[in-house]
């Protein structure tokens, strides 16, 4: 299945610019906490929020990477797979580092394998196949991620969520263009 | 009158204040909602970051085999039907202190649709 988009073209796998966005989403989270505290906030519940965002981010870079094991992916869509694994990654160590200034404990990753059981990845059988996978992730973790929104007691970290969601979304368009499907028909399809 | 008197009056009147906000519950409708919604986390078949959901109809909270629960959540003494799962997709922390969901469903007609959709699939 070849892609409809170029995406080495437009430079979307350049090394600086993923190195660039892994020390803003670091600093993107660092000092919420600060906030938190000033605002009498619920620093345990965010932290319980945080934590299931991360055994989410766990999951999707499993995800990927038994996609780009597979050997079903080709290329362009491998590389845009590892740049979004990489996305991914980058939200699991932002949420990590955070967790930690909150004074909670990340929640340990399942391995490959319990991912690859829990996701039904034996029946991956095509490249269509893998995307329809990711595809379905990445809309349910940015509905996740919206849905999670009205539950923060620190409003920075509830930002934070909505960007999150807004990567997702963006995963999610890529996904579904690859698959030649069409985009959605309405307006405000993610949330709510 | 005791709280624990008090509950089943205040689950009829959730139930019957359900019932007049929305339409008829669509199990169909329930299911996009699901996968759109709640599949980021869950599956009807298998633990992922949430409990797998097929049978949670009828099912004691923090009662799903082999996932590990919150201590709010295994030790809360809430059934799952449609008072408390609607309660739950407003409010998570509302109804059980503690929990790590926090996932809300905003619209009446949406909590409706993935509660039948839920009691569709729990019976299969």
């Amino acid at each position: 299945m070849s892609s409809p988009i170029d995406y080495r073209r437009r430079g979307l796998l350049r090394a600086s610019g993923i190195t660039v966005l892994s020390a803003s989403a670091v600093a993107l989270l660092a000092g919420s906490e600060r906030m938190a505290l000033a605002q009498g906030g619920n620093a345990a519940g965010d932290v319980g929020i945080l934590n299931t965002a991360l055994a989410l981010e766990n999951e999707a870079i499993s995800a990927y990477q038994l996609g780009a094991t597979s050997g079903l992916l080709q290329k362009p869509v491998l590389e845009v797979a590892v740049l979004f694994q990489s996305h991914h990654k980058e939200h699991r160590d932002a949420l990590i580092a955070t967790i930690r200034k909150l004074g909670g404990t990340p929640v340990a990753a399942k391995s490959d394998a319990e991912v690859a059981k829990a996701l039904n990845a034996a029946a991956l059988k095509s490249q269509a196949d893998v995307l329809r996978l990711a595809q379905r992730l990445e809309r349910g973790a940015a509905n996740a991620y919206i849905g999670v929104i009205p539950s923060f007691s620190d409003r920075t970290l509830a930002q934070v969520s909505a960007r999150l969601a807004a990567d997702e979304t963006m995963h999610w368009t890529v996904l579904t263009e690859a698959l030649k499907e069409p985009l959605s028909a309405k307006a405000l399809s993610f949330g709510a | 009158m005791s709280l624990r008197r008090f509950a089943p009056l205040l689950t009829g009147a959730l139930t019957m204040a359900a019932a007049a906000t929305t339409a008829a519950a669509d199990a169909e409708r329930g299911h996009e909602l699901y996968e759109s919604r709640c599949g980021g986390c869950h599956s009807l078949d298998a633990n992922r970051v949430g409990p797998a959901h097929r049978g949670v109809y009828g099912r004691k909270a923090g009662t799903a085999p082999g996932f590990g629960y919150s201590p709010a959540v295994r030790n809360a003494t809430v059934v799952w039907e449609e008072a408390t799962l609607d309660a739950w997709l407003t409010n998570p922390q509302a109804l059980i202190p503690g929990q790590r969901m926090n996932f809300r469903v905003s619209a009446a007609q949406d909590r409706a649709d993935i509660i039948a959709y839920l009691r569709q699939e729990s019976r299969k």
